[in-house]
């Protein structure tokens, strides 16, 4: 008798870390180096964005430590590099090192709140559409597809323009943050509430659905507390390859000059400083941050692929 | 056949009206026009006068109507900043971005449709595999880092090629062109590659899941067994049948490549529309933006329009479903 339940009490005792480790999303993440190196590489850049005003050397936002004479130092180990600047320092005499740190921190802010931002309202649109389809599925849907139309960045480009409008200028240096997670997120909402309204679409014909209806559920609490956690999964992968898309397009924005402004720089605006000295020799303000901002989109890229196909059993 | 056309055009058209009624609204409702227009000194009088002229006053719908109306004589109206036709200041700039955006295009066919076929046709040699590890970094570099990394090193290291500008240009009828010069050639390969790399990436990918594809079919083996030659099989029936796809995608991506026109237009001061739209969407310069949305929003509609009816044209399927729905 024992012998025959003993395995079974194995397996309620182990841990939920060891049943993570076992699980199939795990071997296929042992299986390849790359992704576990993309995996390790996205986990510094969250701890320098998270720990910046600890661990960077200097704090480029602090107007009074910085020294002009400073400036255009180049990188330490070139001819007239100092130790104290590791990778230089661009024309105001910002540590670049310092910089990237702190940019990075404000790109993935950008990025995650705008992630959150477009998945909370396409989530929720989507489920709105699914569940109660008719009139209102119509008239959400056909607003998705003129969206989808037009590229997301010319849509942001025209909503950051729009709402920047609408501050007096003294305001906008400090509303910059907000106004590119609208504008972001309002361009992204659309692949979250196609996705969420298919699977709510297969999802309300199920039994326990039917059964929440039959009990006197509210429509709210069976979209939200019952149909919602099963139509997660495949949001899941849109959110992580989201995350490296509104990376890029935070980026794109402040280079272009209508995202956040040059006195708290991102990675994007200090690409944007930076070009203007290419041809003056001083090429690290440029590349080190174009480097910064590369690697950390290829590596979230490759996180989403890995994650994609993990969670795909077609794949399996 | 002739009621799913009548249908899709009446789709594009509530689309353009939606794309001009949002055009609309920014233009009336995001600042005051004449605010934009007039000097800090202007009477209330003069205000007002102002906006009778304008039509300010009237009903929106007649002024919705009016703006519509003027849209489709190429009326924008007057730049806030420039006090110019915001047409006319379109139509200058507009040959510099369709030049640019018609290289890219050609330059992503010529370079993707080779290196699809290749990976396509030899699947496991380190060539291909080069070629696709690069065509992922190439999709994760946002457009503008390439464009820099191509001048930092052919125009800053090698000092071979222009970095910004049109070069000369030369002025044929009310076009202006680049083409017909040495200088104006060589302004246009930077840009041309930063612009179409996405599209030659997205091309390679395309044509070689197609040739993969198709190089599985019994005509093929067919082919084979008929003892032709191996050119004959590769390129005159493998590649004829991927190159449907092919051409679909690259039309639909040609608004696409008009649009992110104006990141490269920024990295290469490239006098286009592009950068016309970004420096009115700094300014808050409504008309530009105004204009610039719905010529935009009219070639993406033109082009998916185009295509959905060649679809019908070439495609039987989808004939019979057209008429079913």
């Amino acid at each position: 008798m024992s012998d025959q339940t003993a395995p079974q009490i194995d397996i309620v005792e182990k841990g939920m870390l060891a049943r993570a480790l076992d699980s199939d999303i795990f071997f296929s993440f042992r299986q390849s180096k790359i992704v576990m190196a993309a995996a390790v590489v996205t986990l510094i850049y969250f701890s320098m964005a998270l720990f910046a005003p600890w661990i960077a050397p200097h704090n480029p936002f602090d107007l009074a430590s910085l020294d002009l004479m400073d400036g255009l130092t180049p990188p330490a180990w070139e001819e007239d590099g100092v130790p104290q600047f590791l990778l230089g320092t661009d024309d105001q005499g910002r540590d670049l090192l310092s910089t990237i740190m702190y940019g990075s921190r404000i790109s993935l802010a950008v990025g995650f709140a705008s992630v959150a931002f477009a998945a909370i309202l396409g989530i929720t649109l989507g489920l709105i559409s699914g569940y109660f389809g008719g009139f209102i599925d119509t008239v959400i849907m056909r607003i998705a597809d003129i969206q989808l139309t037009f590229p997301s960045i010319l849509i942001a480009l025209l909503i950051d323009g729009t709402v920047s409008g609408l501050f007096p200028e003294s305001r906008r240096e400090d509303s910059a943050f907000w106004v590119l997670v609208l504008a972001i997120g309002l361009s992204f909402w659309v692949q979250y509430a196609r996705t969420v309204r298919s699977s709510v679409l297969v999802e309300k014909e199920r039994e326990y659905v039917q059964a929440a209806k039959l009990i006197g559920l509210k429509p709210l609490i069976i979209m939200f507390r019952h149909v919602l956690p099963n139509v997660l999964g495949p949001v899941l992968v849109i959110i992580t390859i989201n995350l490296a898309l509104a990376v890029i397009t935070e980026a794109t924005l402040s280079f272009l000059g209508v995202g956040i402004p040059v006195t708290q720089p991102s990675l994007g605006t200090m690409i944007r400083i930076g070009q203007d000295f290419l041809f003056s020799g001083e090429w690290w303000i440029t590349i080190f941050p174009g480097a910064a901002l590369a690697i950390l989109v290829l590596a979230v890229n490759l996180l989403g692929d890995w994650l994609r196909d993990a969670l795909n059993p077609k794949l399996r | 056949m002739l009621a799913f056309m009548i249908r899709r055009i009446f789709q594009s058209i509530i689309v353009m009206i939606v794309v001009a009624l949002i055009s609309f609204l920014l233009f009336r409702f995001v600042g005051d026009p004449v605010n934009q227009m007039v000097g800090i000194e202007t009477t209330p009088e003069q205000r007002e006068a102002l906006r009778v002229q304008l039509g300010l006053n009237d009903p929106v719908l007649t002024q919705f109507w009016r703006f519509i109306w003027g849209a489709a004589q190429f009326d924008f109206g007057i730049s806030y900043q420039f006090k110019q036709s915001v047409a006319e200041m379109i139509g200058k700039r507009a040959p510099a971005t369709l030049e640019l955006s018609l290289m890219s295009a050609i330059f992503a066919m010529l370079v993707g449709i080779p290196m699809g076929v290749y990976t396509g046709l030899k699947r496991d040699s380190w060539l291909s595999k080069f070629f696709l590890t690069f065509s992922l970094v190439g999709i994760s570099l946002p457009t503008f880092l390439i464009g820099i990394l191509l001048i930092y090193v052919f125009a800053v290291q090698f000092q071979v090629l222009p970095s910004f500008g049109r070069g000369e240009v030369v002025q044929v009828g009310f076009w202006s062109t680049g083409l017909l010069t040495a200088s104006g050639l060589k302004a246009l390969i930077l840009p041309s590659i930063t612009l179409g790399l996405f599209q030659m990436t997205l091309i390679m990918r395309l044509v070689r899941s197609e040739m993969l594809e198709v190089m599985r079919t019994d005509y093929i083996k067919f082919a084979r067994a008929r003892g032709l030659s191996r050119k004959a099989v590769n390129f005159g029936h493998a590649l004829k049948n991927t190159l449907v796809p092919v051409i679909t995608i690259t039309g639909l991506q040609l608004g696409s490549v008009i649009a992110f026109a104006i990141i490269t237009e920024t990295v290469f001061s490239w006098p286009g529309m592009g950068l016309l739209f970004l420096q009115s969407v700094q300014n808050v310069d409504i008309p530009i933006m105004a204009a610039y949305l719905m010529l935009i929003g009219f070639l993406f509609v033109v082009i998916n329009l185009i295509v959905d009816l060649l679809y019908v044209a070439v495609d039987p399927r989808i004939r019979v479903t057209g008429l079913a729905q």
